[in-house]
């Protein structure tokens, strides 16, 4: 049974779609971005999202369902991402996921009991010559042992920093 | 005024190259020294990240890989002044022999410049391929490409030149009564594929990431050449740091003029967006990539028609990898015969080869066609870093075949490999030492086939996962020759008939496992050795 959203919650998804509806294919555009404001994308987002588009809530659906990215159910305060593919298992990413699972005492597509971790697979973040890599949120980790695999969820669970890169002005 | 180069670059962050730029500013401030940290890209030498430089009056002093809690020993070895003494010192950046014995077109910039500096680009070259292009007539450009050689670096080895040709002489209006949409009637597009998904490659990364100017230069030309004025960078969401690098670079191209409606005041137009993929390889597929553009399920097209006749929004539209259109500057700048003049065969120019997986010293080697594996293995790679020894080495992504060392002296170049049933793909080599299960390599294979398959193909969407299913009873011990001989039927009903190469090239690491380490499918286990996801 569909829970129900706060209407603040569809006024935002209105508004993001009237915002990027202009775009052409701004069905994904959309969809990223109600992800990011809502944190996953809400069963009674679909129609709003489908009249806005004038398309059908199966398309919309169907869309949704197609991509890794787009959760329809709420996940943890982090997303933690595991790299499996071969490049990061010729440098032991198999045994890191064994590490991660026992750790976590989850299984991938899992949310740990305390709400901090969902753990996920992922196929490659381009961090191929200094693996195993590790995603969580947007910063992404490489040859992550155990330990270096303990400090990354210690450091999630501390007050977090802002570590702005020290960035230069154009010359 | 002491100047610092400490890369903003995914590897190197994910190092802690945050972290050491903190160290290195709060470490000069407290001595006392005024310093200029410049964040640079990466140079693309991956083992010895975080790498930094400082400016001396011989040139850039390296010193690598540098942790936080290195900075203030370095700083009282003199790293300010370029001082040798301290382990870390590897001299004159320039002189590291695993870059100066490079061949680098396309990476020449990267690592040196700050990546959204358009002041540093202009300054190492850039634009001046623009510049040039503005003063020619699109079919001269077309014909500087063709000239060129370039051939698509995105795995599939296209020819540049034709397929621009193709949507130069494509008729952009819906007059044909099809069911076009009006909406785009008139219009051509540009779509960079930057959904660089293949495991073991991240040279299209680094351009984003190190040069994005260059991939921006690079497909204003490709639209001036066809009169395409929109292009769109259709990016994987895996790459969150190219996504921030990449938007603030366009922002700053459009405010300087080299983006927009009046391009350096030529009058002509060109619009550039970046779009992200959502987590799906097969979007990285030409036609799933636009079908994803468009907002759609990211599936594959029949062809004909050709995306160069019907492409995005059912209009003329070149596709071109990262790599291919970054190609475009220096082959504009230089002539399309002085890239020609690398290369062997019909592999014409460099390719950025990305040395990944087992390898002590992991990076991007740029060199012209024609280098051999085995060179790339131990004269830049360093043999395994483990120490053990090499086994297999996959080239060419997931789809490519796993080598054993017998092919290791093969020249790199697209029809060599072809020849033994080997893919160049798009430069990634992923090397695995004695300790791997070549078993588990084909039935990850066949996995990783069952979880992006787009679905469209029968043998790819289910024939995937029987595979798995009959990999797992071969270990098992299970009718062991039968099953092998259903191993081999699946690979050839999968290779026969998919559209696209997700499950036509499916079976290429799944038969080299089997030919060639055939020992490991001769081992048996009394229980599954790998869990199901």
């Amino acid at each position: 049974m569909p829970q129900a959203t706060p209407p603040d919650i569809l006024a935002r998804v209105k508004a993001i779609v009237a915002d990027l509806t202009h775009k052409p294919g701004a069905l994904l555009p959309i969809l990223h971005e109600v992800r990011d404001t809502l944190g996953h994308i809400p069963e009674n987002a679909v129609p709003v999202i489908a009249e806005g588009l004038q398309i059908t809530r199966a398309e919309v659906h169907g869309v949704i369902s197609f991509y890794h990215d787009f959760n329809t159910q709420p996940i943890g305060n982090h997303r933690l991402q595991i790299c499996r593919a071969e490049a990061c298992q010729a440098r032991g990413s198999r045994e890191l996921e064994h590490y991660a699972r026992e750790r976590l005492g989850i299984d991938y597509h899992q949310t740990t009991g305390d709400g901090e971790f969902t753990l996920e697979p992922v196929y490659c973040l381009g961090n191929c010559a200094t693996g195993p890599s590790v995603r969580i949120g947007n910063r992404i980790h490489g040859r992550v042992s155990a330990e270096r695999f303990d400090a990354i969820l210690d450091q999630a669970l501390t007050v977090p920093i802002d570590l702005e890169p020290l960035t230069e002005g154009d010359a | 005024m002491i100047t610092l180069y400490v890369p903003r670059d995914t590897t190197a962050v994910s190092l802690g190259a945050d972290d050491v730029a903190i160290a290195l500013a709060r470490a000069a401030e407290a001595k006392g020294i005024d310093t200029h940290i410049v964040r640079n890209g990466s140079r693309g030498l991956f083992w010895l990240e975080p790498l930094v430089e400082v400016e001396t009056d011989q040139g850039r002093i390296a010193y690598g890989p540098v942790m936080p809690e290195d900075v203030p020993a370095l700083l009282d070895a003199g790293l300010l002044e370029g001082a040798a003494g301290h382990p870390l010192h590897l001299g004159l950046t320039e002189d590291i022999p695993y870059l100066k014995n490079q061949q680098r077109l396309t990476f020449a910039r990267a690592g040196i410049t700050d990546p959204v500096s358009i002041g540093d680009y202009r300054a190492h070259g850039g634009f001046k391929g623009l510049d040039l292009a503005l003063t020619k007539t699109r079919q001269e450009i077309v014909d500087e490409v063709k000239a060129s050689g370039l051939r698509g670096r995105g795995g599939a080895a296209f020819p540049a030149g034709i397929k621009w040709q193709t949507v130069l002489d494509a008729n952009p209006r819906s007059d044909d009564n099809e069911s076009a949409n009006s909406r785009y009637s008139g219009q051509k597009f540009i779509v960079c594929n930057a959904d660089e998904g293949d495991s073991g490659t991240f040279a299209d990364r680094l351009v984003m990431e190190a040069d994005p100017y260059m991939l921006i230069e690079g497909m204003a030309i490709a639209g001036l050449a066809v009169g395409a004025e929109t292009g769109y960078i259709y990016l994987r969401s895996e790459y969150p740091l190219a996504q921030v690098i990449l938007n603030d670079a366009i922002a700053r191209a459009e405010a300087a003029g080299y983006l927009g409606d009046n391009i350096l005041s030529s009058g002509k137009v060109f619009h550039l967006e970046v779009r992200l993929g959502a987590g799906a390889y097969i979007c990285g597929e030409e036609t799933s990539l636009l079908d994803s553009l468009e907002g759609k399920r990211g599936q594959v097209r029949v062809k004909p028609p050709l995306p160069a006749l019907k492409g995005a929004f059912g209009q003329p539209t070149v596709v071109n990898n990262v790599l291919t259109l970054a190609a475009v500057p220096f082959i504009m700048a230089e002539g399309g015969q002085a890239y020609a003049d690398y290369g062997m065969g019909r592999s014409r120019g460099t390719l950025p080869f990305q040395l990944t997986g087992n390898l002590e010293r992991g990076g991007v080697v740029e060199l012209a066609f024609g280098i051999t594996l085995r060179e790339l293995l131990y004269d830049y790679g360093g043999g395994s870093a483990s120490g053990r020894p090499i086994r297999a080495v996959q080239v060419g992504g997931p789809l490519g075949a796993y080598m054993p060392e017998s092919q290791w002296d093969t020249p790199l170049d697209y029809e060599a490999f072809a020849d033994i049933g080997a893919v160049v793909g798009h430069g990634g080599i992923v090397a695995f030492d004695d300790t791997v299960d070549m078993l588990e390599q084909a039935r990850f294979a066949m996995e990783f086939c069952a979880v992006e398959s787009c679905g469209k193909c029968t043998p790819c969407r289910i024939g995937s996962t029987r595979g798995v299913e009959v990999i797992d009873r071969i270990r098992l011990n299970e009718n062991r020759d039968a099953n092998l001989t259903l191993l081999h039927d699946l690979c050839d009903t999968l290779e026969y008939g998919s559209l696209c190469a997700m499950g036509g090239m499916t079976p290429n690491p799944v038969r080299s496992a089997l030919h060639y380490f055939p020992d490991d499918f001769a081992r048996t286990t009394a229980s599954p050795t790998t869990e199901e996801r």
